[in-house]
């Protein structure tokens, strides 16, 4: 139940991809022979399929190795090519790690970065952001669905201040993508990073969305033979672009009838521990909120021991991309956690292929292992006494 | 619903609920979702969709055994 994480393949996008991992091996770029042309279609095709999950036109679609990667051309590609006028960029505090790293990348080579902070919802504050926007401001870039909570940005709203106030919009729309209805027209996005192993297609590759019209200017960060529009060089991968179309044409059919469905489980998950166990959180504002990722804290409840005790279930606490590190996530300090619920935190996960089985057995085993670590708890026990903990001094031995 | 295009339809129906648990949730709510459809043109979309799907299903069930996994601890 790690779904932010990765998601398992589609057996339809699998079926797309193996005639090009078998027998249509041919490069894409080659112009010569019909092995380069069928390879062509095929991307062409995948690229149609790509920009009609969002409502683009396939000029604008440049596919990529990942939503890092997207991620990085965006937001490097843009503030570089307008550097001479422009020195300055915007985005939240809660950004997927890459984002903030590309950030602070260009902060070293003499950009000015503002990161928003997000209110206790996990939303930032649009009049914040509207006043954060000074004349020298390249990029405002705020992710769509966060993937550590779930939480919804208002992306039209922002896309509007944007607009009317002639600054790029970029968002990071790697967890919305195909799981909630997007248009780039609609919403203003000038840039947009799609990753394929988040919507149940191959790892290894995804694409970003750049606006045409009005034309927005990307510097390219790969040198080589120019290919897509020259700012991604190198040999497209047909396969996994294949992959990363038919991923995007399942999840356009498929978006009503999994999101009714993932509703359905999510609330059937939170329901059923909350009325089991007291004292559960959950994190991110309830109502802008993408069902399929939550994050509930348990408190007096250490959050690794959660995991360990829940060893059947694929789950986790902060995110892949941290979860090495023994800091509490950094989006949980964002919005406010106190240190102690920050720890003990743990991420659901429901996607298209979570059963009502997989919920319920991770409920079960949930109820039973929170009740049993808060039993060896000695604040649990302090709690039940009518301790206040904020009041006690901790001294040192 | 012409005779035949019934029968295709039912034929396709059992063939594909013979296959695993996603294919046969998502078969099952998809020919009740269409079961009212009257149109001839569109059912004879919504069989040859079906017959795609279902050439899809049979192929990966037969990749899915190949590379076979451990059950998941729920199928135990």
């Amino acid at each position: 139940m790690d779904v932010q994480a990765t998601t398992p393949l589609d057996p339809r996008v699998l079926d797309a991809m193996l005639p090009y991992l078998v027998n249509y091996y041919g490069n894409p770029h080659s112009r010569t022979h019909a092995y380069g042309w069928e390879s062509e279609a095929a991307m062409e095709r995948a690229r149609q399929q790509v920009a009609s999950l969002i409502g683009a036109d396939p000029r604008e679609i440049v596919f990529t190795s990942g939503a890092t990667e997207s991620n990085n051309i965006a937001i490097k590609g843009v503030a570089r090519f307008y550097r001479s006028r422009k020195k300055h960029l915007i985005t939240t505090q809660t950004e997927h790690k890459c984002v903030l790293d590309s950030c602070r990348s260009l902060e070293a080579e003499g950009f000015q970065v503002t990161y928003l902070p997000v209110q206790k919802s996990g939303i930032i504050d649009l009049k914040e952001l509207e006043a954060a926007i000074q004349p020298d401001t390249s990029l405002v870039s705020v992710m769509t669905v966060n993937n550590e909570i779930g939480v919804k940005q208002p992306i039209a709203e922002i896309g509007r201040i944007c607009s009317s106030r002639k600054v790029y919009f970029h968002t990071d729309a790697a967890q919305a993508v195909g799981k909630i209805p997007l248009d780039v027209n609609d919403m203003k996005i000038d840039l947009m990073s799609i990753s394929g192993h988040k919507i149940y297609g191959p790892k290894g590759v995804g694409a970003v969305y750049i606006r045409r019209r009005p034309r927005v200017r990307v510097e390219a960060l790969q040198s080589g033979g120019g290919q897509e529009r020259g700012m991604r060089s190198g040999t497209v991968p047909t396969p996994l672009v294949v992959g990363l179309g038919a991923a995007c044409e399942v999840a356009q059919q498929e978006m009503e009838y999994d999101h009714k469905r993932i509703s359905k489980l999510a609330e059937r998950l939170i329901q059923n521990i909350m009325k089991s166990l007291p004292d559960v959180v959950m994190n991110g504002d309830p109502e802008h909120h993408y069902p399929g990722c939550i994050n509930l804290s348990f408190a007096y409840v250490e959050g690794e021991s959660l995991l360990m005790a829940l060893k059947d279930v694929a789950l986790s606490s902060g995110s892949a991309c941290t979860s090495a590190s023994l800091e509490p996530s950094y989006v949980l300090r964002a919005i406010g956690t106190d240190e102690d619920l920050a720890h003990s935190s743990i991420r659901f996960g429901i996607g298209r292929f979570t059963t009502e089985e997989e919920v319920d057995y991770t409920v079960e085993k949930c109820i039973q292992h929170v009740k049993r670590l808060r039993e060896m708890s000695p604040l649990w026990e302090m709690v039940q006494d009518g301790i206040d903990l904020k009041s006690i001094k901790w001294t040192q031995h | 619903m012409a005779a035949s295009s019934r029968t295709q339809v039912l034929d396709l129906y059992q063939a594909m609920l013979r296959e695993r648990t996603y294919a046969v949730r998502r078969i099952r709510d998809a020919f009740r979702e269409n079961k009212n459809v009257k149109d001839p043109v569109e059912i004879q979309t919504l069989v040859n969709k079906a017959k795609r799907d279902l050439g899809i299903i049979r192929r990966q069930v037969h990749i899915g055994q190949l590379y076979s996994t451990d059950k998941l601890i729920i199928e135990n």
